[in-house]
């Protein structure tokens, strides 16, 4: 293997993947992958969303069982058919989506699967006794009888990681560990990946920033469309040259100009709050205003507060205290079809939960909130034509009306809402999470288009979690924390690090 | 009212309430592993109806109460079936079920006892022997299952495993157990508490089996386990004032009240179906089901 | 991946449920020989007593008039998002409102127009029957389903009350109303068409037919081709969507439920109007739940929802004959078959749509 030459032939390397292939009926998630990690190193996996990142390490895992091919562990053909075979192997997952069970203890939760008898007292003190081992040797404290779902969301990624650790995993795979964290809580964890490292442990890294890549990864391998592209080691690569291998073309990401907003203030918030799905107030006091043309970005680590604030100002939910005006228009407790009336639109952050119905055809989607001419039988053949315009107008592809909206793509799903939006000519667009789950093709063409209406004198409110996002395109940014407004910063004044200390509540 | 009559209707409360709580703890252990279980009704009666069969042509309870024990299970492993194996719409599953019970029991019922459905009276060793206070063995075994299940599902691997089945499958999957093995288990203790309800019915309470005897039990026991937020002991005092409340209904049946007179039967039949509604309104407190009952497992990735 | 295996429309709308069929009429034929009956026998019993006859027909369509109105009122709700099992209670109780709306119009008339009186009442009540669960659903939380069968034991409950001690006949053995009026009662088919010179057998096949027809006519256009159906349909679409276009998926419930309920009325209509001309304890007895599996059947479509009423009245008149021949074989071997089919076509959809869809889709693999 030409891969050991390079490690210099010491150990085996931890994995091989030798030849791994999968199909999902159409399509082909991994293209005959070819790929080593070696025994103690930090080895990341970059490409862009569906490149198979997340198929090959569920493969690795016991997820799914691959087509063809093997995977060899220390030099040796490993059978994985389910994750308890994967955990005997000694891999270990933190997942994207944690897999938690949020109304049962921190212990609960580590002893599941390996309760370690009938009765789980025995198991209990066991865990405990290494819960305090663990966190001697890595800062990683915790309490076991906290309940799960109450945990913040940093500390929720450690019962995570714990739960590898506790099974003595020498193989630990990350799924973008960083999506949750702040800049700071990220930093802390990559500390604690070296120190793991220090002990020998290797360590896969998903990620799609590059930047993170480069700072701690020691060789980086970038899939595109399920195929491997290349291994390099991170001294003979950079950022955007590992870019350009992930998208395999130039993509030009739309630049800002700097055209001022016109002055008149067309959304007014005051002091508005409002309560999550559990009760608790999770918008406290914000205050702030919009004008036309305008891109006033929110960013913030998701669960502070952005999800609930878009949801009460697109009317899916009521608000506590406050006021929030549009245009001399009282809307605080207005429905969604109120502020279609006003021409107010949105673009909902979970596309499939809020804004499609992935059973219906295309050109129903395309009639959601969006049907408001005044007879009461639908025109069909004029709405699949419609349709068909729209479809081309906004690059969904297939152009086909009839197809389930299921069967598209998660960026073209995003083109079809944003074309539904766009064409209803709001004055107003509340943007939620627009590029998440989309290919890079995708992300420059609605990232044009945002620009664009601000070019027109549209405002714009975007919530995104994603700090490049927030950059690129906003007029002014506010950052939130823990439900409040944690800072202000004009486009220009301000970078990641500043950002990022708003966003953990410092300064 | 004196104290004898005040005994005589707890007496009569607690034996009323044994089948509830048999079906409300079935109900409770698939639904904990993420199984939604519409189908107690069902379960109950061909449990009943196979009692009375077994005990007809044995003349000995004990092998009614396997037989029951048996259909029931039986039933519930088709419920499995089509919810865990085959991913399908539990609900839809429940309901046919149920009416697979209601014309299976009628039919057969017709062909073995030629009485339009009704088994001839058991008596003697047929029947639930009586032991103290008017209550048979099954009400110890009913209260004997509450503790039992209270205990397993806090302290013991199968019980933690079903807990994290129901609000989070993917983490049971993750952790490398197997998640199809727990919820057939679920669905097989389903099973089994549910041919002790229809048994209970049959071979204790009734002399025999009479069609649709039942009569919505299986429903009622659904609403006590919501009303009880899915724990087993909320769940026991739930049933037990069901049983109550019939005790005292039967009590009332042709009494006077003033300025009413006789209180017709009918209200008092249908006390215990809104009482059923009563408590599923939610006039008494929201209440919040395992987060993953009725969502069959894919792995989404 | 979670979503289903996408069909070519035919075989999902009738090779699918046509294997259900072929499934749950094999667990059948089983239990046939179980009880030391003779399959094919039975079979050739029922399909004669079905279509074998003018009269057999007859019965047939008068059997499928309930079915295709239970049919829609389940398939209705189910386009919303909700499990309607209370059809039976929602006719038990439009049957009453025929009766009483009739009943208090014949004072002032006795022609045609208790027609129209009387399936207001129907609706009317069955209407309300099927709001009160739609109610507590939407604002309660309290699930449909239970709730429906509940209602269903009361509406037993009341119509027994009501039938013995409030609108019963003097001197009558069993709990049932007078006869209504003659102006109420809806022509049968053999008078219609003895009106036009042709003779047919009597059967209790009425007007009501042609309603159901066109009942379902209705609903296909409300929900296919509707706003209003659209709107119904987001609702029951399984996520939030509805609620981010501006529906107000709370009335939406309610209404949903009250349209089912006056759909299943019309079962009342054909029975109460249209054969026993009064109201008869029972009279709905299982119409409703069969509904479920003809709603299913059809796959909630008007259209497939008239082809499953046929069906299921071949199997009930069918089943009648068989019963009348086969004494040990009662009626209940059509509530045991119509469990099987919903259990098939509902829950046991995976098994089918797999290997289906080995063999209908490898040319779509790229």
């Amino acid at each position: 293997m030409s891969v050991r030459s390079e490690l210099g032939g010491a150990l085996p390397p931890a994995i091989i993947f030798d030849r791994i292939d999968k199909r999902f009926g159409a399509v082909h998630a991994n293209r005959a992958i070819q790929l080593a990690i070696a025994r103690g190193e930090i080895h990341a996996l970059v490409g862009e969303n569906g490149a198979g990142k997340s198929t090959l390490m569920s493969i690795l895992f016991g997820f799914y069982r691959a087509d063809s091919g093997r995977i060899l562990i220390d030099g040796q053909e490993s059978r994985i058919a389910s994750p308890s075979d994967a955990i005997a192997y000694g891999i270990g997952m933190v997942h994207q989506h944690f897999m938690l069970v949020e109304p049962m203890s921190v212990a609960d939760n580590l002893l599941l699967g390996h309760e370690g008898g009938f009765a789980l007292g025995g198991g209990r003190k066991a865990l405990l006794a290494r819960l305090d081992v663990l966190a001697r040797d890595y800062d990683l404290a915790i309490d076991p009888d906290a309940i799960v779902g109450e945990l913040p969301v940093g500390l929720q990624q450690r019962v995570e990681l714990l739960k590898s650790l506790v099974r003595d995993a020498d193989i630990l795979v990350l799924d973008e560990p960083t999506a949750v964290l702040t800049p700071g809580e990220a930093d802390r964890l990559f500390a604690l990946l070296r120190d793991l490292k220090a002990r020998g442990k290797t360590i896969i890294l998903i990620t799609h920033k590059l930047r993170e890549v480069m700072a701690i990864a020691d060789r980086v391998s970038v899939l595109r469309q399920g195929a491997l592209v290349g291994t390099y080691p991170i001294a003979q690569t950079h950022e955007a040259a590992l870019a350009a291998a992930m998208i395999g073309r130039r993509v030009q990401m739309p630049q800002r100009t700097d055209d001022a907003p016109i002055d008149t203030p067309l959304l007014t918030v005051q002091n508005l709050s409002a309560r999550d799905a559990r009760g608790r107030i999770a918008v406290m006091d914000v205050s702030f205003t919009l004008r036309r043309g305008e891109i006033l970005g929110i960013a913030g680590v998701a669960g502070n507060g952005q999800t609930e604030l878009l949801e009460t100002l697109a009317g899916l939910r009521p608000h506590e205290r406050g006021i929030v005006r549009f245009a001399h228009h009282d809307i605080a407790d207005a429905s969604p079809d109120d502020l279609h009336a006003l021409g107010i639109r949105h673009i909902p952050e979970d596309r499939l939960r809020y804004g499609l119905v992935s059973q219906f055809p295309i050109w129903e989607n395309c009639l959601i909130g969006a049907d408001a001419e005044e007879s009461a039988l639908i025109d069909r053949p004029a709405a699949i034509d419609d349709a068909a315009w729209m479809m081309q107008a906004y690059d969904v592809r297939p152009n086909n009306p009839l197809l389930r909206a299921g069967a598209l793509s998660g960026g073209n799903q995003q083109k079809l809402i944003l074309g539904r939006e766009i064409e209803q000519k709001p004055q107003l667009l509340l943007v939620g999470q627009p590029t998440r789950g989309v290919d890079i093709g995708a992300i420059a063409f609605i990232h044009h288009r945002l620009l664009d209406l601000r070019a027109q004198g549209v405002a714009i409110l975007l919530i995104s979690v994603e700090l490049d996002e927030i950059l690129r395109l906003s007029d002014r940014i506010l950052v939130m924390h823990q439900g409040r407004i944690a800072g202000e910063r004009r486009a220009g004044e301000t970078d990641e690090r500043d950002l990022g200390l708003l966003m953990a509540g410092i300064a | 009212m004196d104290a004898l009559a005040l005994l005589q209707i707890i007496e009569s409360g607690l034996r009323l309430s044994v089948p509830l709580i048999f079906a409300c703890l079935a109900g409770l252990w698939s639904e904990k592993s993420g199984i939604v279980d519409i189908g107690l009704e069902g379960k109950m009666l061909i449990a009943a109806f196979a009692a009375a069969v077994a005990a007809f042509l044995t003349g000995q309870a004990w092998i009614g109460v396997l037989a029951a024990v048996f259909a029931s299970t039986l039933l519930g492993l088709l419920h499995g079936f089509a919810s865990i194996s085959q991913r399908g719409n539990q609900i839809i599953s429940g309901v046919a079920l149920n009416m697979l019970a209601a014309g299976l029991t009628a039919l057969l019922g017709n062909v073995i006892f030629k009485q339009g459905g009704r088994s001839p009276p058991l008596d003697g060793a047929a029947r639930l022997p009586e032991l103290a206070l008017g209550q048979s063995a099954m009400t110890i075994l009913a209260i004997s299952a509450v503790l039992l299940t209270a205990l397993a599902l806090a302290r013991t691997r199968f019980g933690l495993r079903v807990r994290a089945a129901g609000e989070n499958p993917a983490a049971v999957d993750n952790a490398g157990a197997s998640l199809t093995r727990l919820r057939y288990g679920a669905v097989i203790l389903a099973g089994i508490l549910c041919g002790f309800a229809g048994a209970t019915l049959s071979l204790g309470q009734a002399a025999g089996f009479l069609p649709m005897m039942t009569a919505g039990q299986g429903f009622v026991a659904l609403a006590a386990l919501i009303f009880a937020k899915w724990r087993a002991w909320p769940a026991f005092w739930t049933c037990l004032l069901f049983g109550l409340l019939d005790a005292v209904a039967i009590r009332l049946q042709g009494v006077s009240l003033p300025g009413i007179g006789a209180i017709p039967v009918q209200a008092i039949q249908a006390l215990p179906y809104l009482f059923t509604i009563v408590l599923l309104a939610g006039f008494m407190g929201r209440a919040v089901p395992p987060r993953a009952a009725g969502q069959p497992y894919v792995k989404e990735r | 991946m979670s979503a289903p295996i996408p069909l070519p429309v035919w075989v999902d709308r009738v090779l699918m449920p046509a294997s259900a069929l072929a499934t749950a009429a094999l667990a059948a034929a089983l239990l046939l020989l179980a009880i030391g009956e003779n399959p094919a026998e039975a079979l050739a019993i029922m399909l004669r007593g079905a279509l074998g006859s003018g009269e057999g027909i007859g019965f047939t369509l008068y059997y499928a008039t309930n079915f295709i109105f239970t049919g829609l009122a389940v398939a209705l709700a189910y386009r919303a998002g909700l499990f309607n099992i209370g059809a039976e209670g929602q006719a038990i109780m439009a049957g009453i409102g025929a009766a009483l709306m009739i009943f208090a119009a014949e004072r002032f008339t006795q022609g045609l127009l208790l027609v129209p009186i009387g399936i207001a009442g129907a609706m009317l009540f069955g209407a309300l029957w099927g709001a009160i669960p739609g109610w507590l659903q939407a604002w309660r939380g309290s699930h449909v389903v239970i709730t429906t069968i509940m209602f269903n034991f009361l509406a037993a409950i009341v119509s027994v009350y009501l039938l013995v001690n409030v609108m019963g006949k003097e001197g009558s053995m069993q709990p049932e109303t007078r006869l209504i009026a003659d102006g109420a009662q809806l022509w049968t088919f053999q008078a219609l068409f003895a009106a036009l010179g042709i003779a047919i057998p009597a059967t209790p096949l009425n007007f009501s037919f042609i309603l159901a027809l066109l009942a379902a006519f209705v609903v296909w256009i409300a929900i296919e081709r509707s706003k209003f159906g659209f709107h119904l349909r987001l609702t029951g679409a399984g996520n939030e969507s509805a609620r981010y276009a501006g529906i107000d998926t709370r009335r939406m419930t309610v209404l949903a439920m009250a349209l089912s309920g006056a759909l299943a009325a019309g079962m009342a209509v054909n029975e109460v109007m249209g054969v026993q001309h009064r109201v008869l304890i029972e009279f709905s007895s299982g119409y409703g739940f069969v509904g479920i599996a003809v709603a299913l059947m059809g796959r909630n479509h008007p259209v497939g929802v008239i082809l499953s009423a046929l069906l299921f009245g071949a199997l009930y008149q069918g089943g009648a004959e068989l019963a009348f021949e086969r004494p040990a074989i009662t009626r209940d071997l059509i509530v045991t078959l119509s469990g099987l089919v919903i259990f098939c076509v509902g829950a046991l959809d995976q098994l089918y749509r797999t290997p289906l869809a080995r063999l209908f889709t490898r040319r779509v693999v790229r």
